[in-house]
């Protein structure tokens, strides 16, 4: 079992490493061979890359069968690594969390590696991209089977940096540039948050061992585990975008497609939620911690649907709307439904990658990433058309589609909170959570109207993407549809009529309201009405503005003002000790000037005052 | 045995070069430092990795009248660093054969130098007697010296004068505190030393000790603010020059902390402590400061370590065994990671004419992709990423400074944890702006870049591979530092 979640880990991790030496070899093998076949077969890169991400699957899978069958944790651990104080286990750790989230994840990067092959057929580039691809399944797979926390904070690290190279994969424009090494830095500020609460966990319970550490959460001070919890949620908020380290998602839409699929709906912002059902036990025994989450959650969420609402660009709408789709996991979570949350990151996840990989259809098409260049896409992409259409539908939570059960399984818990967290907060977490819902359906509506309704607005050549490109996307509309029932069969997560009936209201209300405006004028962009704050919901409340002025700005200034330092204050004196040595000396050569005449006086005169002193004094 | 022919072999390939025949040999340098690397090896191999004493021992009385005694040995704390240092200088000599440093003077002078720096740095690992430690220190100095003085760049006499005047100055102290211990102690056995866990000698006694020691050590390392001279030095250095001062002659300095302060002056040590800790997190902090105003990269890089020898130096100034692994772990992996990422600067500025990140312009990777490439992968080690070797000791050094030793105060340290921690992001900071400014973008036009070598690739490839082998699997040196750290800090 151990065994064979680790080669789930390992197979995209030796794919990444074989991929990154020997992808373009194999190809030229493949070509001189003559391979028979698509040509895909004989595309080295795209080979390795698929056929690990098929493997780590098919680990996957039956890993989740197994743990169907016979449910209960299990754990290996390979060796123990000294540190000189509490030693790091290499070991893998599986339960029925681990195994069903490394499916969601295995599932979405296979999805993505096909997707990846036509999206990226003309890049020169594509052999390391789909090797950072692989390496990044790993790390997220290290993250979910991890039995140690500093092993999977690795996985959380490498994890970061293949975004970094990810997001910046086309580092030829500046903006792509930045926006990857925006996305790594503030996760990385979240991350050493994240890497401290690891130590506050670890030693305070003597061990670093996820399973043994549950276990001795309730021997712990409360104020240990609070402070663990606290930094821990730092790099939850980082990985998992929410307020107030929300702001690299949106600009991380600056890598190509797929990877936006890939990151930001299935593995790297799942994560966060991730480790948090993970060490549940841990945030349970601290509600102060929940309460901070629940917060954090509230804001990100309604900013976040608020924001997508005034996007002029189709990737920036779903970047939004993960956000705002994470606050209602972390708000699951805040609330006490450890399943609702997970149920509603499994939905996410298919839905989310579905919707992108739609997306990156559309602008393959279009040629463009702006609402306002589509226009009456329906006809012509019918797969891409339905698809997005069951992907909206899950988004806004519509009946029977996926996302229905799981956001009811969360509301529904909203209401009851009952995971400690003061009142007030558990309030302001429900009625976010049923006004963001109105948003969620007005925002998904007018993405949905601009793409595929009304005229074509720019001149571009409708049809439906490449069949590698299409078929992935038909495929996920099936998860998309069905993964709901699955929540049928625990209690927990059964729709409750009440809730259901009000959220479908104000879902109505939402889409309605969209349309009405749309149906105005649709060449226009129904955000119009917005106003004045149009600009204020599409620059993200100008969340980026003021951590330019407040951290960006003085950190250059301190960074001259240290350079300022170290040449004029603390070299010079250096430097200056040259000047003093030589002054000093040019002292003491004066009596050794030499001259025969200064010193016959100066040792007559010392004569003299030693026989003046032992006349005085003898 | 093998310790003694690992310092004569390059010791007497420096004097056949005396012999007028031999100077045209190209190769002399590096078959010499090949055979002092497989030495190495050999001693590496020669090494029982359970038995957390003093191996391989070499014990000869050398001028009894003083009590001085040519004692040399091995342990797990210092093997890593023999090896290291062993590979880098044979590495040095592999990239020399087909990019020799610019400059008039004679190839087979640079061979000598750096031979017998060579001499001078395995000894100053393998020496178990306080002054016979001094002895291989100083002889350090002088190569190093005409290093930077002959084959430097335009500023490379101020640079060198400040180099040799500032270390000499801390060698001077350092030497003070050495006798110091000696006298009182009445040996200058570092082995009998290090047993009596500062028994003998007076609290007043080691704490004057440990602050001579450290200060003398602490230029080396170099601690802030005693580090103005190696960004100097290091921009005017040749590449060979800068790799073994950032690979090898910083690590002296820390070794000789954990080697000589720690279990000579143990009091002393817990004295100080907190300074040197405040010091370090000081120099983690502000050295990544100073590399994120940088505008030439060969500074940049020099001020990077300033910051990584600021984890090495928290990690020592926990007084734990976690932190002082983390010390030994960071010295590994800082001279790896830097020691490569000098080659790569220096690859750079062979090819383009410049160290200034302006001047560089962007699109290395479009230009040079396989050279940027590996420019990445040495920045992304030296950010500390997790699978990489930098991480390990900073990590480490973190934990440390979370529990310190007994009879330190926590609060303060743990404010240098969170301290050290922002000094991680800096330094995240400044090395993907490098990476932004001058691999990403649109090339500009001009001539083609070479591409890389194949004795680039034979000098860098050992350098990465380590750096990914150490990063995947950091229990081949925890594993062997643990144990006589452990015993070094008075524990069982």
């Amino acid at each position: 079992m151990i065994a064979l979640a680790s080669l789930t880990v390992l197979s995209p991790f030796i794919a990444a490493v074989v991929g990154m030496l020997l992808g373009l070899r194999l190809s030229r093998l493949l070509e001189t061979r003559g391979v028979p076949g698509h040509r895909v077969l004989r595309n080295g890169p795209a080979v390795i890359a698929v056929v690990a991400s098929a493997l780590a699957t098919l680990f996957a899978l039956i890993v989740a069968v197994t743990l169907w069958l016979d449910p209960g944790p299990r754990e290996g651990t390979l060796t123990l690594i000294p540190t000189g104080t509490l030693p790091i286990a290499v070991g893998l750790q599986v339960d029925g969390l681990a195994a069903v989230v490394g499916l969601m994840v295995c599932c979405v990067a296979l999805a993505v590696q096909v997707y990846s092959i036509a999206y990226l057929a003309e890049d020169p580039r594509y052999s390391s991209y789909a090797a950072f691809v692989s390496l990044f399944t790993s790390a997220m797979l290290l993250v979910v089977f991890a039995g140690d926390l500093l092993l999977l904070y690795v996985g959380w690290e490498v994890m970061g940096v293949c975004s970094y190279f990810l997001i910046g994969h086309h580092w030829e424009d500046r903006a792509n540039s930045r926006a990857a090494v925006k996305a790594f830095l503030v996760t990385r500020t979240g991350d050493v948050g994240f890497l401290f609460g690891i130590f506050v966990l670890g030693v305070g319970a003597g061990t670093f061992q996820i399973d043994e550490v549950l276990r001795r959460v309730g021997d712990l001070p409360d104020t240990t585990v609070l402070a663990a919890t606290l930094l821990l949620l730092a790099g939850v908020a980082g990985k998992s975008a929410q307020f107030p380290l929300h702001t690299w998602l949106p600009d991380a839409m600056a890598g190509p497609t797929p990877i936006s699929a890939l990151i930001h709906a299935a593995t790297m912002v799942a994560a966060g939620i991730y480790v948090v059902a993970r060490l549940y036990p841990a945030f349970l025994a601290a509600p102060t911690a929940l309460a901070v989450l629940g917060v954090m959650a509230a804001i990100s969420m309604l900013g976040a649907a608020l924001a997508a609402l005034a996007q002029s660009d189709l990737k920036r709408v779903l970047a939004y709307s993960t956000i705002s789709q994470l606050a209602y996991m972390a708000a699951g979570l805040a609330v006490g439904t450890r399943s609702g949350a997970v149920f509603h990151l499994l939905t996410h996840g298919a839905f989310k990658a579905l919707l992108f990989l739609a997306a990156g259809c559309v602008i393959y098409v279009t040629g463009s990433n702006l609402l306002r260049d589509y226009g009456g896409l329906r006809e012509a992409m019918p797969i891409t058309f339905w698809s997005m259409t069951i992907g909206f539908a899950a988004l806004v939570g519509l009946p029977p589609v996926s996302g229905f059960f799981s956001k009811d399984a969360i509301i529904e818990a909203a209401l009851h909170a009952e995971s400690g967290i003061p009142g007030p907060v558990a309030t302001i977490v429900y009625l976010t959570l049923l006004v963001t819902v109105a948003v969620t359906a007005a925002y998904a509506t007018r993405a949905w109207l601009m793409t595929f309704f009304g005229t074509a607005r720019t001149a571009f050549t409708p049809r439906e993407a490449p069949r590698l490109m299409s078929w992935p996307v038909g495929i996920l509309a099936v998860p998309t549809a069905i993964l709901g029932f699955f929540g049928l069969g625990a209690s927990e997560l059964r729709p409750h009529l009440g809730s259901a009936a009000l959220s479908l209201l104000l879902a109505g209300a939402g889409g309605y309201g969209a349309y009405a405006v749309w149906r105005r004028d649709p060449a226009l962009d129904p955000a119009r009405v917005l106003g004045p704050v149009r600009t204020t919901f599409e620059r993200g409340f100008h969340v980026d503005d003021v951590y330019d002025r407040v951290v960006v700005a003085p950190v250059r200034a301190l960074a001259r003002a240290v350079v300022g330092v170290d040449d004029r204050v603390i070299d010079r004196a250096v430097e200056s000790s040259a000047g003093v040595t030589r002054a000093f000396g040019g002292l003491l050569r004066r009596p050794q000037n030499g001259n025969p005449q200064t010193y016959l006086t100066g040792l007559l005169a010392g004569m003299a005052v030693i026989v003046l002193a032992v006349v005085i004094f003898v | 045995m093998i310790l003694l022919a690992m310092l004569a072999v390059p010791l007497a390939g420096a004097l056949l070069l005396l012999v007028p025949g031999l100077r045209q040999n190209r190769l002399h340098g590096t078959v010499v430092s090949g055979i002092t690397l497989i030495l190495a090896l050999a001693a590496a191999l020669a090494f029982d990795h359970g038995n957390p004493r003093m191996q391989l021992e070499v014990d000869r009385a050398w001028a009894p009248a003083i009590g001085l005694r040519f004692h040399l040995g091995v342990d797990g704390i210092s093997l890593p660093l023999v090896v290291l240092t062993a590979l880098l200088t044979f590495l040095c000599f592999l990239y020399l054969l087909r990019h020799p440093a610019a400059g008039g003077a004679s190839p087979a002078l640079l061979t000598a130098l750096l031979l017998v720096l060579e001499v001078g740095m395995l000894g100053t690992f393998v020496a178990l007697d306080l002054v016979l430690f001094f002895v291989f220190f100083e002889v350090v100095l002088i190569p190093m010296y005409v290093v930077i003085a002959v084959w430097g760049g335009p500023g490379r006499r101020a640079a060198a004068y400040k180099f040799i005047l500032y270390t000499l100055l801390g060698s001077g102290v350092l030497l003070v505190g050495l006798l110091l211990v000696g006298v009182n102690a009445g040996t200058l056995d570092m082995v009998e030393l290090a047993a009596r866990h500062g028994e003998g000698l007076s609290r007043g006694m080691q704490i004057t000790a440990f602050l001579l020691i450290g200060l003398g050590l602490a230029v080396k390392a170099p601690m802030w603010p005693l580090h103005t001279w190696l960004p100097d030095a290091h921009t005017e250095a040749p590449t060979v020059g800068s790799v073994l001062l950032a690979g090898v002659l910083l690590k002296m300095g820390t070794y000789g902390l954990v080697r000589l302060a720690l279990p000579l002056a143990p009091e002393g040590a817990e004295f100080w402590a907190p300074w040197l800790g405040l010091l370090a997190v000081i120099g983690i902090i502000y050295g990544a400061l100073a590399c994120l105003a940088q505008s030439d990269l060969k500074r940049m890089i020099a001020f990077s370590s300033v910051g990584h020898m600021g984890f090495v130096l928290l990690g020592i100034a926990t007084l734990t065994p976690v932190g002082v692994n983390a010390a030994l772990f960071g010295n590994i992996a800082h001279g790896l990671i830097t020691g490569l990422l000098f080659f790569l600067a220096g690859a750079i500025k062979e090819r383009y004419g410049t160290g200034d990140l302006d001047e560089l312009g962007g699109g290395m990777l479009a230009k040079a992709p396989r050279l940027a490439a590996i420019l990445t992968f040495a920045c992304v080690a030296s950010l500390g990423l997790p699978g990489l070797a930098g991480f390990w000791g900073e990590m480490l050094a973190l934990l440390g400074a979370y529990q310190p030793g007994a009879g330190l105060p926590r609060e303060t340290f743990v404010t240098f944890m969170v301290f050290g921690g922002l000094g991680a992001v800096l330094t995240a900071a400044y090395f993907l702006r490098m990476l932004a400014k001058i691999t990403h973008g649109t090339p500009a036009d001009g001539p083609v870049v070479a591409g890389v070598t194949r004795h680039e690739y034979a000098a860098w490839v050992p350098l990465i591979t380590l750096t990914i082998v150490i990063g995947l699997w950091p229990k081949l040196i925890l594993d062997l530092t643990s144990a006589p750290v452990r015993a070094l800090l008075g524990g069982g």
